[in-house]
């Protein structure tokens, strides 16, 4: 309950801070609190996944790109504190009156336990279910790959 | 299915749907294009997160962790796509707020 209300809290953080760098250390925090979720909700391996990947890999991809592209003044950040505050002043308003409205809602679940024990171990599923997963992964893997050097390769001709 | 699961599952539920909503939002005001790919990135957190309490739910942990995983995979592709070509498009324009990108207007 408390992690679910920092995961809450540090996702609004994210959207609501006027550094760009900041949003990125948001956006880090957000997915280290949703991996210790994901532990609790017994999925350990999704949760290293996420832990390695969506806090290490990503924040690193976000950083260098900030440092990459963004040049920023004190002057400039005071102009844009103001009119982030006057865009963003809904977006707590708008979650609380969500929050309080779906809460209210008094919603009952109804799933049926599998009628077969379900297969578990998430290396078995991966590997005997999931298999044609994997060539996906594979295949939109190496779509990436080739997108990024299509992009640099436009570079190295000066375009 | 108990009074109590229903609950457990429907506090997750609101949570997920309040950092959606604060993804949906930054990807909507916003004008720079780094922030929008940071919005995106929380609904996809929220998604997550959806996937591994449906398999908590219904008892299929590791059908659910492993369409977690393939999830995280496409995120990070879509995600490195994504900055690289807000990086050319800084290369271009010398800006990536999209007010000020002209030449891509349609």
């Amino acid at each position: 309950m408390v992690l679910l209300g920092a995961l809450v809290l540090s996702a609004v953080w994210t959207v609501l801070t006027a550094r760009l760098l900041r949003s990125a250390a948001g956006l880090a925090i957000t997915s280290a609190i949703l991996t210790i979720l994901m532990f609790q909700l017994s999925a350990p391996l999704a949760a290293v996944f996420e832990l390695s990947v969506g806090a290490g890999l990503i924040s690193a991809i976000f950083i260098s790109t900030i440092s990459l592209t963004h040049r920023v003044t004190t002057e400039d950040l005071a102009t844009r504190l103001k009119e982030r505050l006057h865009r963003y002043w809904l977006l707590p308003l708008i979650l609380l009156a969500a929050g309080v409205a779906l809460i209210s809602i008094h919603f009952v679940l109804d799933v049926n336990p599998p009628a077969l024990p379900a297969e578990n171990d998430v290396r078995i599923v991966l590997w005997k279910l999931r298999h044609l997963d994997l060539l996906g992964q594979i295949a939109i893997l190496l779509a990436g790959a080739f997108g990024v050097v299509t992009l640099f390769k436009e570079w190295k001709n000066g375009q | 299915m108990g009074s109590e699961l229903s609950q457990f599952f429907w506090v997750f539920t609101v949570a997920i749907a309040l950092v959606m909503i604060a993804g949906f939002y930054c990807l909507l005001l916003t004008y720079n294009l780094i922030r929008a790919l940071i919005g995106l990135e929380l609904l996809t957190k929220g998604m997550t997160l959806f996937i591994i309490l449906a398999g908590y739910i219904t008892g299929h942990t590791g059908l659910a962790q492993a369409m977690a995983i393939t999830l995280i995979v496409i995120e990070v592709v879509v995600i490195v796509v994504a900055v690289g070509v807000v990086v050319s498009v800084f290369r271009h324009n010398r800006s990536i707020d999209v007010r000020l990108i002209r030449n891509i207007k349609g």
